[in-house]
């Protein structure tokens, strides 16, 4: 960052609104939106899912999808106004001075390209491919930090970790050594530990190159760990922005305020006591569900018969007191949906044994399975699957209740009205179909349909990951309330340790397979045993801030 | 807003590594005005507006499209004349006199005569009976097999999916007609012949077309969450396959089928043409071109208006698939 005299600012956003046209007539995304990115600068855009923060960005790169339209202001890029620029004047613009890093690294790569084809791709488009452009790639690969770089050109998207790959996507973005680069989302679809790996290592990189990022990102702690700037969008327009700490403590808006008070990460560290502890019921030693030594061991093919043995959950033995709350914790492939699936008597455990209320699951017959059916219930993670889109929010609550022959018509109508007063949705829902919904009224009704049995005991398969986080804070406390009120006890499964402080008595933490952390949550969270434990904690974004 | 541009005081000193950064400019904290994005509640449900099923939205968009009006408007004629063909005319198809043969339109007789000396107009208006018969039917019954089939193989995978697999596949490497033609020539087939007879013989070879489809469609959508949900609810899994495995998977069968019919009005003009179809007592659009074709250079208007009566046939029913299909699934519309 040199200190010129007289800056000018690299990206300036004037005015800025953005109009979609869509069947039912024009739709605002984006209105009077005004941002300023300074060279050399991290600027982070917050809001939720619908706020119009990727929109803006993308207008700045002249990569709105064909219905959207800048409808008015200026888009300024180094004095020059983008506005109604040309698609030809982007092209020429991209790559070398604007970079882009997507989202979701899983499709954003072309599975039948070599990872080193498409660096080269975009060096040789913006003319820098040079005489020896396979050691350029070397390079450019090695800078954004994956080992071994020449052989890693040579391999294929698919070979490659969901981590890897959204360090190839962050080198190509940067392989032009753009002067702005737009990260969106950059690293929402990754393990914590993996997120903080990769946006230290962009850190590095672009302040080495003196590259500003337009940092787009739905967690305001994220963002105020890692910009200098803040701006959060609403509907559509900028409520507040300003320096990123100062943002974060003295928050003006009303909207800013409700976002810091629902953000798991930082309510993680102000110690903000949304969970009222259970210890009564710990004491009593009536344990709902016992986990002993719980082992799954996968078949994988390998062709021609041969087969390799992997272990998925690896001898792990806990146990859930009556009407509280325990949570696995693990990052992606630590085994902890495997032992929901167990726990749900979906997957068979290759050996070890489930108690579940003092009966042994491996004892059950078809009979007393179908019982325990009642009794344990799943809410899933994608709100968006969980939900069959042919039957009516009637006919999905009332289908428990018809395949167990409760009540008759009329009973369960009322019932089903009951339930949906329970997860605080209007009755006159039930005429409604999923997709009518957003994503936070289908997991409520996701959980009105598993309460629709009375079970003592629901297993939330990784539940509010999808959602934005005033939605999440939403449903955690409907979750939280509903034990209260029904004695629910929960299996709460989730890669967010965050949220386990909100929402969890005790907490059981798996890594490749292994328990290595079984304990109450203040344990956890104030003198964790295994540096895996403090790992996770210490990679909560915005945890060191406040 | 604007940018205050003076150095920032703050800045230069250096901080740990994720404790924030301060920025070299001096930022302005700016806040809107409340008044201009109020505050609305979290995740408040919509209570205005028709609740819409998928179907129903469906509908909604597609009666809105001129491809399907056309082609439901046509398809609502053709029906009502296979129906009730005597509304359209009051000639006797059967009432044919060789001294008209060959002759041209008159009044009362729009369309002339054939060699036979019968109404051209007449006949064509009574052979819409059987052949759409034939492509209703055929189109009903390959359905049934195909989705049957189809969903049983990819709900359960296995060995029953190996084998009906390749079941379908020995019936889908036989090309329709050529099959088609030697089943005619069984015993069975060729002492009975009738409309059943070629529905049969049609959906025999046509089904794996149609399990195909629904096997594809029934792998996609039973891992979802939502069968996983009722089956821990306690629904047994054949019933977690008809109640929301397969009418999930049903859209692209709906779309796949509506098309097909018009192709099995053609396949069965095509058998009658020549000669393994229908009886030749029976009108139809096929055996009709299939007389024709002796006079093809001297009158050929004989077998251009059965041809013209077969062609809208099938263009409307290939119009309504298209329709549907862009109704069904958004994702496959072209341009914007």
């Amino acid at each position: 960052m040199s200190e010129v005299s007289a800056p000018k600012p690299l990206l300036e956003i004037k005015d800025l609104a953005i109009t979609f046209s869509t069947p039912e007539g024009p739709v605002n995304a984006v209105r009077n939106a005004n941002l300023t990115v300074m060279p050399g600068e991290t600027v982070a855009i917050v809001g939720e899912s619908g706020s119009g923060k990727s929109t803006t960005a993308l207008s700045a790169i002249g990569l709105l999808p064909g219905n959207g339209k800048v409808s008015a202001g200026q888009i300024l890029f180094d004095g020059e106004d983008l506005a109604q620029a040309p698609e030809k004047r982007f092209v020429e613009l991209r790559g070398n001075h604007i970079g882009m890093v997507p989202q979701d690294p899983m499709s954003n790569l072309n599975p039948v390209w070599k990872i080193g084809f498409q660096v080269k791709e975009t060096l040789k488009a913006n003319g820098l491919a040079g005489d020896k452009p396979n050691e350029r790639v070397a390079q450019v690969l090695a800078d954004a930090g994956l080992p071994n770089p020449a052989a890693r050109a040579n391999q294929y998207p698919h070979e490659f970790s969901g981590g890897m790959r959204q360090r190839a996507l962050i080198a190509i973005g940067l392989a032009c050594r753009p002067r702005l680069l737009i990260a969106d989302e950059p690293t929402s679809a990754l393990d914590v530990t993996v997120q903080q790996q990769i946006l230290d290592h962009l850190d590095t990189m672009t302040s080495e190159l003196g590259t500003a990022v337009l940092l787009i990102t739905h967690d305001l702690g994220l963002a105020a760990e890692r910009a200098e700037k803040v701006i959060v969008m609403y509907k559509g327009q900028v409520v507040e922005s300003g320096p990123a700490l100062e943002l974060l403590r003295n928050p003006q808006h009303p909207y800013t305020k409700r976002l810091i008070n629902s953000a798991p990460s930082l309510a993680a560290k102000q110690g903000v006591e949304v969970k009222t502890p259970h210890e009564e019921q710990a004491a009593k030693n009536d344990n709902v569900l016992e986990v002993k030594d719980l082992t799954k061991v996968f078949d994988i093919r390998k062709g021609f018969g041969r087969k390799d043995k992997f272990t998925a959950v690896d001898k792990v033995s806990f146990a859930v007191p009556r009407g509280t709350t325990t949570a696995v914790v693990g990052e992606s492939g630590s085994g902890k949906s495997t032992i929901a699936q167990m726990v749900l008597n979906l997957l068979e455990p290759t050996s070890g044994e489930i108690t579940f209320d003092g009966q042994k699951m491996s004892k059950l017959s078809e009979k007393e399975l179908f019982k325990f059916r009642r009794r344990v219930q799943p809410i899933f993670q994608d709100p968006y699957g969980s939900l069959d889109p042919m039957y009516s929010i009637y006919r999905t609550i009332e289908e428990p209740l018809r395949i167990h022959g409760i009540g008759s018509t009329a009973e369960r109508e009322k019932k089903v009205r009951e339930l949906l007063d329970q997860v605080s949705m209007p009755a006159s829902t039930m005429h409604r179909f999923p997709n009518e919904l957003s994503g936070g009224q289908r997991q409520r009704i996701a959980i009105a349909r598993a309460l629709a049995l009375q079970p003592e005991m629901i297993v939330c398969d990784e539940a509010v990951s999808a959602l934005d986080v005033l939605v999440q804070a939403q449903v955690l406390e409907l979750l939280q309330q509903l034990q209260d009120e029904l004695g629910l006890t929960y299996l709460f499964i989730t890669h967010d340790l965050a949220v386990v402080r909100q929402i969890a008595d005790d907490v059981v933490v798996m890594e490749r397979g292994k328990m290595v952390e079984h304990a109450s949550t203040d344990e956890v969270f104030t003198s964790a045993q295994s540096d895996y434990t403090r790992n996770l904690l210490n990679a909560i974004p915005g945890a060191t801030l406040l | 807003m604007p940018e205050n541009l003076t150095p920032n005081p703050e800045a230069g000193a250096p901080r740990g590594k994720r404790e924030g950064k301060v920025s070299n400019y001096k930022i302005e904290h700016f806040v809107a005005p409340i008044s201009e994005t109020p505050l609305q509640g979290v995740d408040a449900v919509k209570e205005t507006g028709k609740p819409l099923s998928m179907w129903a939205e469906a509908w909604r968009s597609l009666r809105k499209r001129p491809l399907f009006i056309i082609s439901s408007i046509l398809i609502v004629a053709i029906i009502v004349v296979a129906a009730l063909p005597n509304l359209f005319t009051s000639v006797d198809p059967t009432h044919c006199v060789l001294e008209n043969s060959n002759g041209p339109a008159v009044s009362g007789h729009p369309m002339g005569y054939n060699f036979q000396g019968c109404d051209i107009y007449s006949r064509a208006i009574y052979g819409t009976r059987a052949s759409l018969m034939v492509g209703v039917f055929t189109t009903i019954l390959t359905v049934l097999l195909g989705t049957t089939i189809g969903a049983l193989a990819g709900y359960y995978g296995g060995w029953l999916d190996a084998v009906l697999a390749r079941l379908g596949d020995v019936f889908f490497a036989l090309p329709l007609i050529l099959g088609a033609i030697i089943m005619m020539q069984l015993p069975v087939f060729r002492d009975n012949k009738s409309p059943w007879t070629v529905i049969v013989t049609l959906a025999v070879f046509g089904w794996p077309q149609i399990a195909r489809i629904a096997r594809g469609a029934v792998i996609e959508v039973r891992n979802a969450d939502f069968v996983t949900a009722s089956r821990a609810l306690g629904l047994s899994r054949f019933k977690a396959l008809l109640r929301h495995v397969v009418p999930n998977s049903l859209a692209p069968i709906i779309v796949v089928s509506t098309v097909n019919l018009g192709v099995y009005i053609v396949a069965e003009a095509t058998l009658s043409f020549i000669g393994v179809g229908l009886p030749p007592d029976i009108m139809s659009w096929g055996n009709d071109i299939a007389s024709a074709q002796t006079q093809l250079r001297s009158n050929p208007m004989v077998l251009m208006w059965p041809a013209l009566f077969l062609s809208v046939t099938v263009l409307s029913f290939i119009m309504l698939g298209d329709a549907v299909r862009d109704a069904l699934d958004p994702k496959a519309r072209k341009g914007a």
